[in-house]
Formats: structure tokens, C-alpha cells, sequence
């Protein structure tokens, strides 16, 4: 039975769960093109949160040397690693993002919506005008 | 056995396994700075091939269990970034440099007819970052390096997948639909290297593997463990996670797919085994035996489910995609066998698979520049009209099926072989077994091709810079059939190696 | 020449002329020269083989190593050479027959027909000279593959149904079960090399050797032992010389030539003996050879009915493996030659009234005998020595089998061959019957000798002669072949 100190050390991870699952469940849950980027977002923003509470050190300042480069040993730094891979991580989210809306700036073009299921209702359509054509090309055989 | 080649940088032969894939990744930004379409495609099949000649010499040099470290800008690992290259990703290097040189003449027509004219240049940009990502996630020993360089390949493919809107405006959907699934799958990839950080605190691969081998494992890895291989598995399109595979490579210019089919999904299942079995290393795969017991009926399940799918299908290039999906399962079943022989029964089918697809959608997009579209009904009788694009369709045909003296029955009998020798019967019936589906959705496509009468006969075979390329990948299907030394040989290197992790090489990181 | 040149050869051939037909296929006669040449070349080519190596048995000659232990590799021993004679011989006179047959008959498609008939030749060829089984099922599966274009080279509906049933069994059964066989039989035994006196001793005991056989005696689905027989009556809708050469050059007997071999050089005749593995077999063997026989008689189409009688003769072969003496198994080697030449005859002959008179049922065939006297002539001989009539060559075979029926003590096994030989007789002797003594159908007609054209009777004849000549020959077949149950002459 984990005490009450026990969830708020580990305060990070609930709050990197939570925003996850919001992200995650905004993904799959909203059928707007454009929601389910935010969506997306969220998620991955939680994914940098969680990297960069893992780099923190209790009471460490910031990773610089000092300019005459003379390092005190009780002075606590945090760890810079994974603020620099998240530095990457966050480049590869705004590529993302910005794919990802590119995307829908033709979808809305081609389709003139950005709601899943009225996509899906073409897609459904095309797919029956197809079968019956080319179904019957086939002589029954399809 | 194996012997490490410390990098000390002097001559460019040194620098190999960085300029595999820095030569493609340069090569990129040069087609758009030139801005020039003429000059694109030479600047991207130059590159593509000196990317190949430097595989086939890197596998010269690792087949035999060597491994070569190199080191990033001199920082030694595990701070800096290393490079590592053995016998098992020189193999994924060669196929995947291979297939990415062989389908470049190829797309010179066939994208053409399948995207508009003013994308072309940045087709070959998105080619060459595709190839690049495919590439360096491959050489990388580094975990965070295989998630940049995986979500370079995955982006460059969202754009090429998109790039099929001209022929048909459902390729933005599917586009878009795998940009979902992908970015989940590769954030959960990245969530899982964080645990694997806080666990180890390093991210050379080779030294989480001996922090996990002298510290054993604890529930943060064992977490890690689970994101990393749900997170791949939707890049490899592990069968429940493969929702994205069929509308991509459907909708997705044929050469695009000829190369997609070949490459991603193979280079997925590398990390996949690399993660398994070189870092978080056997004993604990053994310990959590679940994994056998969730992958193997997983992999059943892809094998006749998408297999009976692909039956059904009215449209050719849709119905190699659930072949595709069902391919998978037959790798992961050689990996869920935990044994040499299924693993390199595993990595022998990435192989002659890859070869075998890249063949078989190279001829659809031959079938396509004619006829307008792969349906079953507008590519009857083509085998009279076509009689060179047909007939390497069939042979392609044949290796999937896994009729002998094609590459796909290589992979088959060790398969069988492997589930023999660990006395399961009911899986080696099962591969055969759904051999049986592969020949029912094979023989429906050579029934089409040839039993019926052309549309229209006045057709023409497809141009040469189209059949030569199809034709090597056909010819190579029944050569790795035949001659299997080549292949058999790393597979098996590189099972050996996968299964003895990184323990040999792993005292001399750190020079 | 040198007999590893000469092997190579053999394959090699074909397979150019294949490609030949290919490249020639807007000059038909040149092409069917061309063709004929090649025939002709393969046979001689067989021949040197045979006056180099005689009834011996040769070193392998490796091609490719594909596993550890398992090469693509050729050699020469008896049986296999017995087979590549009797189907680069049979392939010059279904050749010749099936140009005048195509040609007579206006079929279509006429390169792509003699193009894949090569093909299967080339693929018999190997097989024949398979050294070990993983090159054997190579080119068991390249037959099957060669053979499915001209099982549907109508194109009609009825023509693709039955490509597909023949397809559909032939892979199936190979895939799922022999492949199956093969590579359990690699795991264990280590090697796949046929050798006198098997590989299995040693590796293998109890029921597990009777499961294996029953792997390999159904997934040899060519040999047509029921219950994967289906595929020869749905293969009948393809052209006359094919049927001919699915029957008697190739298809089936590669399916009996791969069940001797796998009897003798990788169980062993007297490791089948010992175990006792085989009894079921033989009982399913002569459950074949009566259920197919009976089923022939209910049969109207005349290229049906031959069809079930090859599946009843294709047990006999099986019989005799599964008997387990070395009287039997001979007695099956010799069978391959006896009755490929007698149903050769029948199948041509079948092929040469149709041509004339474009009749499939029997019940049609009234009187034509008393119009086509050589073609009745040459199905009687024919069906004769399928029968065991001597002096026909069929009379030998299915005396040795009764030999190794005795020898094995399975007395029970004679009275199967002797019922099968009188519903032989019925079957058969009623057409030849029909033919030359009922009265035609309209009687106003005048009896007017119309034979087909000569290139499709000519070769019926030779080949009814041919049964002759076996007859008195049969003997120097039995002791050639000694060697592979380890005999000496």
C-alpha cells in the first residue's frame, strides 16, 4: 500500500500518465482532423515532460560552468542529456505537426472536410462505385 | 570468434560506416538546392549506389563475427555517439541499400505517370531521407539515435505515401492515418528508451545491454521493454497494429511501395531484434516467457488471417499488402521461436521476402503505367500483352508461395526446420498450411494475368528502364533460391551474434 | 562424352528448346523442328549415358550447396536413368504426335503449348537424376508448375476448373505433406542423399516410421493414390498429348518413380520389411487399384476412363514398394516402363479418334473400329498389355509383382492383382469390342476406312509395337535395374 508520500515523490509520472492518456485518448476518441494533432501534441509534449523530469538532481542547478571554469564539487547540477535529446525530440514534433497539417490542408482540399467519418462515408462510397464496375469486368469473380 | 576494430579515424576506409549513411543524407538537400530535375535523379542514384558499394564492403568485413565501432567526432561511447556495425545490420544495410539502388532507374517512369510533374525533384529528396533514416537506423548503436534517425525514414515516407493523391486522393487519408499510428509507435519507442535511461542511465546500446547483464533486470526495464517492442510493432505492423499497412501501400506510388514493402518494414523487425535480443539480451526474454507465448500466436494469427484476406482481395497491389502483413507473421514466428534456427530463419525471410516483394510491386507499377490501375479486371490477360512484366510477376509469385528453387522456400524450410528441431509440430504445419493460402491469392493473380483475354491489346510491355529493374530483383529471387551461401551464411552470422549480444565486443567500448 | 556433361544436358536441352519455342514462334515448322531436334538430342544424349555408366551408380555432381549436407546435385543410378530413357523416348513420339494433333485439330497457342512441354521435360530430366530428395522436390515442384499451362490450355472455364483442382491437389499435397516429410526426414537422418539400403535406420522406430511414409506416400500426390487421385480425371480436360505425356512420359510416373525411390534409397526395402511400415500402405494400395478399377468401368468418356485405369495402375507401382521385397519393388520399376508404354498406345489412340471424328464418349464409338483399323488395332495391343496379356510387355511386370506378393507372404495381395487384371478386361476389351463388332450408329453409312492424319496414328502404332518388343526385353530390363535393391544379376 503505497503512502501518500509515495504518489507525490513520484508527482513527474502521474502528471506525465495523465497528460499522456489525454493526449492519447483525444487521438483515437475525436473524429476532427485537426483535433487529433492536438491530440498527438499533447502526447508527445507529456514524452518530453517525462524526459525532462528524469534529468532533474534534487536541489542541482543548471548543467554550466562556471566562466573560470573552476567547478565547486557541492554544488549539485541536473542532467543536461536528456534536455538535449528532447531539444530533438521537439524538432521531430513540430516536423510532425506540420506534415500532419499539411496533410489535412490537402485532405480538405480533395475531400472538403476534415471529419473523419464524413471521410470515411466517401472513402465508403468510392470503395462500392469501384466493386461495382470492376466486379462485374470480372464476370462474378471478385 | 569475433575480433573489435577500435576506430582510430585516418583514411576514408574508416570511415565506412558513418559515410553509408551520410552520403545519401548530403545527397538530399543538394537535389533541392540544385532545384534542377534533370539533375536529381543522377545526384540520387549516384548516392544510392556508392550507398551500396559501401554495404557490400562493410559486410565483406563483419561476416566473418567481426564487429567495427565507430566512434561519432572521436567521442568515444558510451557518451558519444558509436556506430556499430555487425554481421546482422551489415546484412539489413546491404538489402536495404541494395533494393533502395535497384528500384531508383525504376522510378524514373513509373513516377511519371503516377505523380505530378512538379513534385518529381522533391520526390528524390524524400527518396534519399527515407533511404538516409532507413540507413542510419540501422548502423546506429545508439538508442536515441534510432528514434531520430527512424523518425526521419518515417516522415520522408508520410510525404512519398501522400505523393500517390494523384492518381488517387485516398493516398492523403492513408497518409495521413499512418502519421498517426507511426508518431504513436515512435513515441512509444521514445517513452521506452526513457525508462531504459532511467534504468541504466546511458543510451549506448551495448552498454544498457551490460548494465542489464551484471544489474539484471528491474520493472523499469521491463517497462521499457513493453514500450519499445509495442512501439516497433506498429512499425513493423505486428498483425493487430497493422491497420496502417494496407491503405499505405495501396495508395502509395508504386515505386514508393516497391521500396516501402522491401525496406521499412524489415528494417522495424531489425530494431525489434536488435532490442531483444542483442539489449535486453535472451536470459531475459527467457525469464519473461510470455513474450513466446503472446508473439508466436500473433504471428499465427497474421499468417492465415491477412492471408485469407489477401484471398479475397479484387486489387492487386492491395492484396500483396495483407500477403505483406502475412509475411510478417512468418519472421516474427522464426523470432518467437527463441532459437539460432528460427532466428536466422527470421532474418534469411527479411531477406528473401524483401527481394520478393520489391519484385512483385515493381511489376503492379509496370501494370499500372499501362492499364491505369491494379484491379483484378483491368489487368486481365495482361500476360499476353506484357509477356516480360508478367512473367517476373509470376516468378516474384512463386518465391512468396515458397516453391523450391525460389528464395521464399529457403525461408520456409528453415522455418519448418526450426520449429522441427524444437519438436513443434503444429507450428511447422501451420507454415506450410498457410503456404496453401499463399498459393490460392498467387494463382488467383496468375489466372487473371493469363487465362483471360486483354482489355485492350493493343498495350505495349512495359519500358526497359522498368524491366531491368523488376527483372534483376525476379532473377534474384530464384538465384537466392539456388544459391543460398551469401544469405544462409550472414543470417546465420548474424543470429549468432544477436544471441550473444553484445557481450564480446562490449569490454573494449570505451577507448 | 563426359556422363556429368551428358546429365547436365539432358536438362538443359529442353529447357533450350523451350526457350526456342519461345524465340521462334512465328515460324511453326521451323519451330516444331527445331523441337523435334531437340527430342531427339536428349534421347541420344540419355543413351551415352547409359553406354557410359551402364547399370552402375555415380558420384554426385553438385551444382549448388544449398544447406549444410544438402546440394543441388545429379547423378546416375539404374532406376532414374530406366526413367529418363523411357521419357526422352516416349517424348519424341508424343511430340511428333502432338504437332499433328494440334495441327489437325486447329487448337491455339501453339508456342506456349510446346514451349511448357519442353519445360516438363527438362523438369523430368532432373528429377530422374535427382541424387538426393531436396533436388528431387525441386523439380517435382518445377513439373507441377510446367504442366499447369498446358492442363489449361483451353482457357474455357471448364479448362481453368480443372487446372485448379490439378494445381490445387499437386501443390497442396506436396507443400503440406512432403515438404513436411523432407525436412523432418533432414532433421533426423542429417542428409537427404539417396542410398542403397535407405537413410533412416537408426534415426527412426515404431509408429513414427509408418506417419512418416504416410507423409510421403500422400504428399507424392503425382503417384494418384487415392484419396488425391482427383486431379488426373480433372486434368482431362487438357489437349490429347498432354494427357498422353501427364500419363505416361511424366506427371504420374514422375508421382511413382519419386515413391520407389523414396521407398528404396530413403526408408530401405528391408528397413520398410522389418518394421512392418508399409503394410497399411499396401492395404490402401489395393484398396486403390480395385475402387479405381470399378470406378473406370462407370465411366462414359473414354479419356476418363483411361484416367481411373491409371490410377489403379499407379497403385500397382505403389503395391510394389509397399510390399517390401526386392521382387516387388523391381516388379514397380518395371511396371513405370510396361505400363507407360501401354497407356502411351491408349492415350494416342484416344487422341487419333477425336482428331477423326471429334467423339469423346464411348457409347458414341460404336462400329469405328470397323473405320479406323490401325488406331483399334494399336488400342487393343495397347490395352492388352495393360491387361498382362503376354506376349505383351505388361505380363511381366505384374508377374514379378505377384512374386513379391508371394515372397512377403501376402497371398491376399495376388487375388487383388488377378481381379484388377479381369476388371482390366472388362473395362477396356468392351471398347475395342464396341468398336469393331457393334454395329455403327447409322447404319446407311457405307464402311469407309478414314484413319486421322499419319502423324497421329503413326505413333500409336510404334508404340503398341513398342509393347511387343518389351515383352521379349523385359528380363534385361529386370536385371538392369538389380542394382538398386542391391541385387546382382
Amino acid at each position: 500500500m503505497p503512502d501518500i508520500e509515495y504518489i507525490l515523490g513520484h508527482m513527474n509520472y502521474w502528471l506525465f500518465t495523465v497528460l499522456m492518456m489525454t493526449g492519447l485518448y483525444i487521438v483515437v476518441a475525436k473524429g476532427n482532423l485537426i483535433k487529433k494533432i492536438v491530440g498527438l501534441n499533447l502526447f508527445q509534449t507529456a514524452v518530453f515532460m517525462f524526459y525532462i523530469s528524469l534529468g532533474k538532481v534534487t536541489g542541482g542547478t543548471a548543467p554550466i560552468f562556471p566562466v573560470d571554469m573552476e567547478i565547486d564539487p557541492s554544488v549539485a547540477y541536473s542532467n543536461p542529456l536528456p534536455h538535449v535529446l528532447i531539444l530533438t525530440a521537439i524538432v521531430v514534433g513540430i516536423a510532425t505537426t506540420s506534415l500532419g497539417l499539411a496533410l489535412i490542408v490537402r485532405i480538405r482540399e480533395e475531400y472538403e472536410t476534415i471529419e473523419e467519418d464524413e471521410i470515411l462515408k466517401i472513402e465508403t462510397d468510392l470503395v462500392h462505385v469501384e466493386n461495382k464496375i470492376l466486379g462485374e469486368a470480372m464476370g462474378g469473380r471478385a | 570468434m569475433a575480433t573489435e576494430h577500435v576506430h582510430v579515424a585516418r583514411t576514408l576506409m574508416d570511415h565506412l560506416p558513418v559515410l553509408v549513411v551520410l552520403v545519401p543524407f548530403l545527397a538530399a538537400p543538394l537535389t533541392v538546392l540544385l532545384g534542377s530535375q534533370r539533375l536529381a535523379w543522377p545526384i540520387a542514384f549516384v548516392s544510392s549506389l556508392v550507398s551500396f558499394l559501401i554495404s557490400i564492403k562493410l559486410l565483406m568485413q563483419v561476416i566473418d563475427g567481426g564487429v567495427i565501432s565507430y566512434h561519432i567526432g572521436g567521442w568515444a561511447p558510451p557518451l558519444g555517439i558509436e556506430y556499430r556495425i555487425d554481421a546482422a545490420n551489415a546484412f539489413v544495410l546491404l538489402l536495404v541499400s541494395a533494393i533502395g539502388t535497384i528500384v531508383m532507374p525504376y522510378t524514373v517512369q513509373s513516377i511519371k505517370s503516377e505523380i505530378s510533374e512538379r513534385h518529381h525533384t522533391l520526390f528524390y529528396t524524400m527518396y534519399l531521407l527515407c533511404f538516409t533514416g532507413l540507413l542510419g537506423v540501422v548502423a546506429t548503436g545508439d538508442a536515441f539515435n534510432v528514434f531520430v534517425f527512424l523518425e526521419i525514414s518515417s516522415l520522408s515516407t508520410y510525404v512519398l505515401v501522400a505523393m500517390g493523391a494523384k492518381a488517387d486522393k485516398r493516398a492523403l487519408t492513408a497518409a495521413y492515418d499512418y502519421l498517426i499510428m507511426g508518431t504513436i509507435g515512435a513515441t512509444f519507442f521514445v517513452i521506452g528508451i526513457g525508462f531504459l535511461y532511467a534504468g541504466t542511465g546511458t543510451l549506448n546500446m551495448a552498454d544498457i545491454a551490460a548494465h542489464i547483464s551484471t544489474n539484471g533486470a528491474d520493472r523499469t526495464i521491463e517497462t521499457a521493454f513493453a514500450f519499445i517492442v509495442v512501439g516497433m510493432g506498429l512499425k513493423v505492423a505486428i498483425y493487430p497494429l497493422h491497420l496502417w499497412l494496407p491503405n499505405a501501400y495501396t495508395y502509395a506510388p508504386s515505386a514508393v511501395t516497391s521500396f516501402l514493402a522491401a525496406t521499412a518494414t524489415k528494417v522495424a523487425i531489425y530494431v525489434l531484434l536488435r532490442f531483444m535480443f542483442s539489449v535486453f539480451q535472451p536470459d531475459f526474454l527467457f525469464e519473461i516467457n510470455a513474450l513466446r507465448w503472446i508473439m508466436i500466436p500473433l504471428a499465427l494469427v497474421a499468417m492465415f488471417a491477412a492471408s485469407l484476406i489477401a484471398v479475397f482481395q479484387s486489387d492487386l497491389k492491395r492484396m500483396l499488402a495483407y500477403s505483406s502483413i502475412a509475411q510478417i507473421g512468418y519472421i516474427l514466428l522464426g523470432i518467437g521461436l527463441l532459437s539460432a534456427t528460427g532466428l536466422s530463419g527470421a532474418i534469411v525471410h527479411l531477406f528473401n521476402h524483401g527481394i520478393t516483394k520489391a519484385a512483385l510491386f515493381m511489376g503492379v507499377g509496370a501494370l499500372v503505367l499501362r492499364s491505369g490501375s491494379s484491379f483484378y479486371a483491368r489487368i486481365e490477360g495482361m500476360g499476353k500483352v506484357m509477356p516480360w512484366t508478367s512473367f517476373a510477376i509470376v516468378i516474384a509469385g512463386l518465391s512468396l508461395i515458397g516453391v523450391p528453387g525460389t528464395a521464399g522456400f529457403i525461408s520456409k524450410w528453415v522455418l519448418v526446420q526450426a520449429a522441427l528441431e524444437q519438436g513443434w509440430w503444429p507450428i511447422a504445419l501451420a507454415v506450410v498450411a498457410s503456404s496453401l493460402l499463399a498459393i490460392i491469392y498467387v494463382w488467383r493473380v496468375i489466372e487473371v494475368l493469363y487465362m483471360a483475354q486483354p482489355a485492350d491489346p493493343t498495350r505495349r510491355e512495359a519500358p526497359l528502364s522498368m524491366l531491368i529493374p523488376l527483372w534483376i530483383m525476379a532473377l534474384s529471387t530464384i538465384w537466392f533460391g539456388l544459391d543460398t551461401d551469401m544469405t544462409m551464411s550472414a543470417a546465420r552470422a548474424a543470429a549468432d551474434g544477436l544471441l550473444n549480444g553484445f557481450s564480446i565486443g562490449g569490454t573494449s567500448v570505451g577507448h | 562424352m563426359d556422363t556429368n556433361t551428358a546429365i547436365l544436358l539432358t536438362m538443359v536441352i529442353p529447357a533450350a528448346a523451350s526457350v526456342g519455342n519461345l524465340l521462334l514462334r512465328n515460324h511453326a515448322n521451323l519451330r516444331d523442328g527445331m523441337t523435334l531436334g531437340a527430342a531427339v538430342a536428349t534421347f541420344l544424349t540419355v543413351l551415352v549415358i547409359l553406354s557410359n555408366v551402364g547399370n552402375g551408380t555415380t558420384a554426385p555432381l553438385v551444382l549448388f550447396e544449398v544447406f549444410p549436407g544438402l546440394d543441388i546435385a545429379f547423378n546416375v543410378e539404374p532406376l532414374g536413368l530406366m526413367f529418363a530413357i523411357i521419357a526422352s523416348g516416349l517424348w519424341i513420339l508424343t511430340h511428333i504426335y502432338g504437332v499433328g494433333y494440334m495441327r489437325g485439330n486447329n487448337e491455339d497457342n501453339h508456342t506456349r503449348f510446346f514451349a511448357s512441354f519442353a519445360l516438363a521435360i527438362a523438369a523430368v530430366m532432373g528429377l530422374a537424376f535427382s541424387a538426393n530428395m531436396f533436388t528431387l522436390f525441386l523439380f517435382y515442384e518445377m513439373l507441377t508448375l510446367s504442366t499447369y499451362p498446358l492442363v489449361a490450355h483451353k482457357g474455357t472455364p471448364e479448362a481453368i476448373s480443372g487446372a485448379r483442382t490439378y494445381l490445387g491437389i499437386l501443390m497442396g499435397t506436396s507443400i503440406a505433406l512432403l515438404l513436411v516429410a523432407v525436412i523432418w526426414t533432414y532433421t533426423i537422418a542429417g542428409t537427404l542423399d539417396f542410398t542403397t539400403g535407405g537413410i533412416l535406420r537408426g534415426h527412426i522406430a515404431g509408429p513414427m516410421v509408418a506417419l512418416l511414409l504416410g507423409l510421403y506416400a500422400f504428399g507424392i500426390g503425382k503417384a494418384a493414390l487415392m484419396p488425391f487421385h482427383r486431379w488426373l480425371p480433372a486434368a482431362m480436360v487438357a489437349p490429347t498429348p498432354v494427357s498422353a505425356l501427364l500419363h505416361a512420359v511424366a506427371v504420374v510416373k514422375a508421382g511413382v518413380f519419386t515413391m520407389l525411390k523414396v521407398g528404396i534409397y530413403i526408408f530401405g526395402i528391408d528397413f520398410l520389411a522389418e518394421t512392418g511400415a508399409s503394410e497399411w500402405l499396401m492395404w490402401l494400395a489395393a484398396y486403390s487399384i480395385i475402387a479405381a478399377s470399378i470406378v473406370a468401368m462407370t465411366k462414359d468418356n473414354l479419356k476418363a476412363r483411361l484416367a481411373y485405369s491409371t490410377i489403379s495402375q499407379l497403385s500397382y507401382i505403389t503395391l510394389g514398394m509397399a510390399l517390401a521385397t526386392s521382387m516387388g519393388a523391381l516388379g514397380g520399376g518395371l511396371h513405370i516402363a510396361m505400363h507407360a508404354m501401354g497407356k502411351i498406345t491408349l492415350f494416342m489412340c484416344a487422341g487419333s479418334i477425336y482428331v477423326a471424328t471429334h467423339k469423346t464418349n464411348i457409347s458414341q464409338m460404336n462400329g469405328l473400329g470397323r473405320i479406323m483399323p490401325i488406331t483399334y488395332g494399336a488400342f487393343l495391343i495397347g490395352a492388352l498389355s495393360i491387361i498382362g496379356l503376354p506376349p505383351l510387355g505388361g505380363s511381366w511386370s505384374k508377374w514379378l509383382l505377384m512374386v513379391g506378393a508371394a515372397d512377403a507372404g501376402q497371398q491376399v495381395m495376388i487375388a487383388v492383382l488377378m481381379l484388377s487384371s479381369l476388371l482390366n478386361v472388362a473395362y477396356l476389351l468392351s471398347i475395342v469390342g464396341r468398336g469393331f463388332f457393334w454395329p455403327a450408329a447409322s447404319d446407311a453409312e457405307p464402311v469407309k476406312i478414314a484413319e486421322s492424319p499419319v502423324l497421329v496414328w503413326l505413333p500409336p502404332a510404334l508404340t503398341a509395337f513398342g509393347c511387343l518388343v518389351l515383352f521379349f526385353y523385359a528380363t534385361d530390363i529386370r536385371d538392369f535395374l538389380m542394382p538398386i535393391v542391391g541385387g546382382t544379376p
